[in-house]
């Protein structure tokens, strides 16, 4: 973590230097004010770790008792160079589906998890084994979990696929009718080209920032977004506090 | 009368200081990356109203104070680019009196606006009106095509206020304009003899339109994307606003109401943004 700290702070300054600073002391300040807060947030690190440590323990005991069934989907964005870390995915998949949960989303920019898609399923996905030994028992039937494979090309470039067929329906000949298109064209349009999964309930976002990096942006209206920190640092406790968070949330939906 | 002009000129002076402080703050902020598009989710003014225990409509007028306040400092400390969720097309679902009161005060703004023309034109600021302004109260609409009129040729800052909008309306839309435009170039192709029965070649239509053609035609087409959204009161959603835009943007949820909102939101969001900038620029390259 120190590493990092100092790793950034150089970068920081660096790209600091390139803009155009008046005051020297006061670019030193800003150096100074940055570093005070980096060490901030590693002691809210530290502090996130012990509640999570008596969230997990039992000592906490709101966290107990989830109420799952108010998140039907979940979404787990993940960066995409922690993504190739795939022993990291699979404890947090296995913390997940040790909670109870049973569809998730997961996303990474890039894709890398859409390629290590084999692994997940084999770990936890349904019992579709090639050969005719149907390995049964209760431990396999409870680490099912439905997963849905999400990337960057799922977003704006699906919409644009989308946008062809539309165009495609109602603009080639030259005397069809032009409706003006609504949602509903759009989502139609989308469920033709296979994206028929609902939008998820709740967000984990597991990177060093807090942003959702091209989630497909319809599926997002009025989903909670949760940062949860780099993937390497999660922890087991906090995704209880999330979602517990998660199910005590009201929500007008724009009334 | 003489008791209250050394007052006048102390609350002047406080003032003057209080200032002088601010622009050595932001001065020691621009040591690093200022963000150029700032988006605000405008929430919680109800919940004000009811945590002071205020009439209803009250939060809605303070909510408007604190945007002021929030604009001031943007601009000052460099953003040239401010977009405000004014009202969302989910919002006319609430209760006709409540909607009407929002109009109401929209439009009495718009027209308080109007009258300042000269300072704001001074300070360069273009208003725009991001939505389905159909769907606006006539009077409330005429005001808002006025004020965009009257500040079309600002350069210096920009302020967006969405209204009637949602992301789930923008998207549709702009592909609704993309293949209007398309088809009118394809028409224009026809005419050139280069097919038969006006009737586009369909094996030519497979790659017609791309991403950049939509997002030509978004709304929010005309400004870069943002670069930090803001929603206050503490949620952690973004209500079907700015979904296409905020890609690479961080989302900051500051925990106090909307009127609450001030200059050391503003401060801290900003610093949030410098400490992730080399990352999500790094981001945005690889895209």
């Amino acid at each position: 973590m120190l590493y990092s700290l100092i790793s950034r702070h150089s970068t920081m300054a660096l790209v600091a230097e390139s803009q155009k600073s008046g005051n020297m002391l006061l670019f030193l300040l800003w150096h100074v004010v940055h570093l005070i807060i980096s060490v901030l947030y590693i002691v809210r690190e530290i502090l996130r770790a012990i509640e999570s440590y008596l969230i997990t323990n039992g000592y906490v005991k709101t966290n107990t008792n989830l109420n799952l069934d108010r998140v039907k989907y979940l979404g787990i964005v993940v960066d995409s160079d922690e993504a190739r870390n795939t022993s990291q995915v699979i404890e947090l998949l296995e913390w997940l589906s040790a909670i109870g949960v049973k569809k998730v989303c997961l996303y990474d920019r890039e894709g890398v998890l859409k390629k290590s898609k084999e692994v997940f399923m084999e770990k936890f996905g349904s019992a579709k084994i090639p050969n005719e030994k149907l390995v049964s028992g209760p431990l396999l039937s409870k680490k099912r979990m439905d997963f849905e494979f999400v990337s960057l090309s799922d977003g704006k470039e699906l919409v644009a696929k989308a946008a062809n067929l539309l165009f495609k329906k109602y603009y080639v000949d030259a005397d069809s009718e032009k409706p003006f298109f609504t949602e509903t064209h759009l989502t139609d349009a989308l469920k033709t080209l296979g994206a028929v999964e609902p939008d998820p309930d709740l967000l984990l976002i597991y990177g060093p920032v807090r942003c959702h990096l091209g989630f497909p942006a319809w599926r997002l209206r009025y989903s909670e977004m949760v940062h949860m920190g780099p993937l390497k640092y999660k922890k087991y406790g906090l995704i209880l506090k999330a979602i517990h968070r998660f199910t005590k949330v009201k929500q007008n939906y724009g009334s | 009368m003489e008791g209250e002009r050394p007052s006048g000129v102390i609350g002047r002076l406080l003032g003057g200081v209080n200032r002088t402080m601010r622009r050595l703050l932001f001065t020691f902020m621009s040591s690093g990356p200022i963000p150029q598009h700032i988006a605000f989710i405008m929430d919680g003014n109800r919940r004000f109203a009811k945590k002071w225990k205020l009439e209803e409509g009250a939060g809605h007028k303070a909510g408007f104070l604190a945007l002021m306040s929030v604009l001031k400092y943007c601009y000052e400390v460099g953003v040239k680019y401010v977009t405000v969720y004014a009202f969302s097309l989910d919002n006319f679902n609430r209760r006709p009196d409540e909607v009407q009161y929002v109009m109401d005060i929209m439009h009495e703004k718009i027209e308080g606006f109007l009258k300042e023309l000269d300072m704001v034109n001074r300070y360069g600021v273009r208003v725009l009106f991001i939505g389905d302004l159909n769907r606006l109260d006539e009077p409330v609409r005429v005001a808002a095509e006025k004020a965009m009129e009257a500040t079309a040729k600002n350069t210096k800052t920009y302020l967006l206020v969405c209204v009637a909008y949602t992301s789930s309306h923008e998207i549709p839309r702009a592909i609704y304009e993309a293949c209007q435009e398309k088809s009118g170039l394809a028409l224009a192709l026809n005419q050139n003899g280069n097919n038969i029965d006006g009737i586009v070649n369909v094996e030519d239509v497979n790659d017609v339109i791309k991403v950049v053609d939509l997002e030509k035609h978004m709304y929010m087409g005309v400004v870069p994307d943002p670069d930090i959204l803001v929603r206050s009161s503490g949620e952690t959603r973004l209500s079907n606003f700015l979904l296409w835009q905020s890609t690479n943007c961080l989302l900051y949820s500051p925990k106090a109401l909307w009127p609450e909102m001030g200059f050391w939101q503003v401060v801290w969001g900003i610093l949030k943004y410098q400490r992730s900038y080399y990352y999500l620029e790094k981001k945005k390259k690889q895209a």
